[in-house]
């Protein structure tokens, strides 16, 4: 399967970029260079700052200072950047305490601005009405939300691969009845009722509950499909003269699953899985973007978006959309991966 | 046939049953009932509400009654067509929805028009020009209509309209028109303003539809009977719209039941950010402001629309496909 799979090209780079965004996810803080939370009002919107790499012909990154000057008209703020000010950046600076993976305390940063006074800054996606430099802040997010596509994808797949191997073992009345509720919960549009379920949760829960209660919200529909596969699969190697052979040879029920069944439907479960994995992140972008799924502090994608929800703070401050960049990345990627691992599965296909 | 019809009609009707189990579940969720909001929207008025009244209101509306006995009593009143008192509003929940509903349905349905419109024509491209630059850019939009939620779509389409044209994309109507009663000019106005929210939601199940159209018809295509039809001197495109088009057309008719309850989900957070008059808006109003029996009729109602639409839709499957008419004539 695996060599199959190397001959999908682009199935490999969707793979390469998922496990890109999947170590930023481990190594949030340490790409981050300012705590996400960290806000000031002097430096609410400003726009992202350029690295410039060069400075008297040697290698020396640096930005420039932003000076800021009250529109005469309008009475915004407006930044513009100052060439007279440099402010050098440095890689492996110093800057605020986390624990590196968890566990190393440490306080070395990827990039960040060291032994500078405390207006030299360093923004590099600009900051948010809050002044929170939005560069760190989604790395903050794409934790959150790559994690609850993991999360909810392992709920929904504990739920599809229960219902839909009985579904698919005992046959009969009992599959009737599954097929049909998966039929009723597919034909019911889902984001209202998530929109009226998340609602419900009670404002004073925190972050981690909601976060939890979201992921079983969002699984409570993902999970259909899965159940379809896994369903599929079980009908057809049920016939399958190898699993006769086994229940000639006298193996139990149980045996056959684990031993025969699983491990010969196990890479359609992977395909598939990673195929769910983007619907989860859309629908917890969606719900956190209409302020309903999690609310700040928690930072997500969908959180970082909705400051960026109406025409006026775009046509003001259009970086806040750049959240949406990674989610299409993330996206993309993952489909990419899901078909060539699909295709790498079937073994008639080709 | 009758047989098939009897089926998609028991599961429809078991679809809107779920649907008002899960909509009266919303009404409930949160802490509190009807009379405790409407007594704390009594007394942030000035009013006061002692308990006894409040204990009285109870009983006449029947919440001291056991879960299922409300349900029904709402079920009931749901069915003669009251929906109850929109607290923020302090109107009637239908007066508040009003032309609401049909304006997301008819967002809905343009989208799904257009999604067959476009993804008829680029998906037979797609199959008969396989590997042409044409596929190849339509396999691209295809991906990226899959990859951009709907409502991140309609963000970028904003911006872009207010940076290079200066001009307000959203809305269903013009600013004129907006307040005015129903005649072909306001139909005609909502008729222009449809393209853009019906493309935005479109775009995905555009998507899936052409993917899916070309790999049934290269299927059909490397059929024994096109090879005769073509060997009999048929004109190229007599060969392929007379039969393998129509064969691999199946999937139209059937993925619109799936489509439809997603098309109505997107419509909700793209009307948001469109700032289109559909029940969008007004949902995420009612709840926020825990107006529990507005937000869970919408839901009802959007759920027992998608239903019927999914119905219609199997109706005219069976009318496209004579398979099914005969599959149950065994």
């Amino acid at each position: 399967m695996w060599w199959r799979f190397r001959r999908h090209k682009l199935a490999m780079v969707g793979t390469a970029v998922v496990l890109l965004f999947y170590g930023a996810v481990l190594f949030a803080d340490f790409l981050a260079y300012a705590d996400p939370s960290a806000s000031e009002a002097q430096r609410s919107l400003l726009p992202p700052q350029r690295i410039h790499w060069r400075l008297d012909g040697r290698l020396q990154p640096h930005v420039y200072g932003l000076a800021g000057k009250r529109d005469p008209t309008t009475f915004k703020r407006v930044y513009t950047p100052d060439p007279s000010q440099k402010v050098p950046v440095r890689f492996f600076a110093q800057g605020f305490e986390y624990r590196l993976l968890g566990v190393i305390p440490t306080t070395r940063h990827l990039i960040g601005v060291e032994g500078a006074r405390p207006e030299d800054t360093l923004f590099l996606l600009g900051t948010d009405e809050q002044g929170r430099d939005l560069w760190s802040r989604l790395m903050y997010g794409t934790r959150t939300s790559l994690t609850i596509g993991l999360v909810g994808v392992a709920f929904s797949l504990v739920l599809g691969v229960m219902l839909g191997g009985i579904s698919g073992l005992y046959g009969g009345a009992t599959d009737t009845v599954i097929q049909r509720v998966i039929e009723i919960v597919r034909s019911i549009p889902t984001i209202p009722l998530w929109m009226g379920l998340a609602a419900a949760l009670p404002n004073d829960w925190t972050v981690m509950q909601v976060y939890f209660a979201i992921t079983i919200i969002i699984s409570l529909v993902g999970w259909t499909e899965l159940a379809r596969v896994v369903r599929g699969r079980f009908l057809a190697l049920r016939e399958e003269d190898f699993v006769t052979a086994a229940e000639l040879a006298g193996s139990s029920q149980m045996r056959i699953i684990v031993h025969h069944l699983v491990p010969s439907f196990l890479s359609h479960i992977i395909a598939a899985t990673t195929l769910a994995i983007p619907a989860m992140i859309i629908s917890e972008t969606s719900l956190s973007f209409l302020g309903l799924g999690l609310r700040p502090p928690a930072i997500s994608w969908g959180v970082l978006l909705q400051q960026a929800q109406n025409i006026q703070a775009l046509a003001i401050s259009p970086w806040l959309l750049v959240s949406a960049v990674p989610v299409i990345i993330v996206i993309l990627a993952l489909n990419f991966m899901g078909d060539g691992l699909r295709d790498a599965a079937d073994p008639y296909g080709q | 046939m009758l047989t098939y019809l009897t089926r998609r009609l028991i599961l429809a009707v078991l679809t809107v049953w779920a649907v008002s189990v899960l909509s009266f579940v919303v009404i409930q969720l949160p802490p509190g009932d009807y009379i405790s909001s409407y007594i704390a929207q009594m007394s942030a008025s000035g009013s006061f509400v002692s308990a006894q009244e409040a204990e009285a209101l109870r009983q006449q509306y029947g919440l001291d009654k056991p879960m299922y006995v409300q349900y029904l009593r709402w079920m009931n009143l749901v069915v003669r067509g009251k929906f109850g008192m929109a607290l923020e509003w302090g109107r009637p929940v239908s007066e508040v929805i009003g032309d609401r509903l049909w304006l997301t349905m008819a967002v809905s349905i343009a989208a799904i028009i257009l999604t067959w419109v476009l993804a008829l024509p680029i998906g037979i491209y797609s199959a008969v020009r396989q590997y042409s630059i044409g596929d190849y850019l339509a396999t691209l939009i295809g991906f990226i209509g899959l990859a951009v939620p709907s409502f991140m779509l309609a963000l970028v389409l904003m911006y872009l309209g207010f940076k290079l044209f200066n001009a307000n994309v959203g809305g269903l109507f013009s600013d004129e028109l907006a307040q005015a009663p129903w005649g072909w000019a306001k139909t005609w106005d909502l008729i222009k303003h449809l393209p853009l929210p019906a493309a935005i939601l479109g775009l995905a199940g555009t998507a899936q539809l052409i993917r899916i159209m070309r790999a049934n018809l290269l299927d059909e295509l490397r059929r024994p009977y096109v090879v005769t039809a073509r060997a009999r001197g048929l004109s190229e495109w007599r060969v392929i719209l007379k039969y393998p088009v129509r064969v691999a057309l199946n999937p139209f008719a059937s993925t619109v039941g799936y489509l439809l309850p997603y098309v109505v989900s997107g419509s909700i957070i793209v009307s948001l950010v469109l700032g289109l008059p559909t029940v969008g808006p007004l949902l995420l109003r009612a709840l926020v402001a825990q107006d529990m029996f507005l937000a869970g009729t919408i839901v009802l109602l959007l759920g027992v629309m998608t239903v019927v639409g999914t119905f219609l839709s199997d109706l005219l499957l069976m009318w496209i496909d004579p398979r099914i008419r005969l599959e149950s004539r065994r």
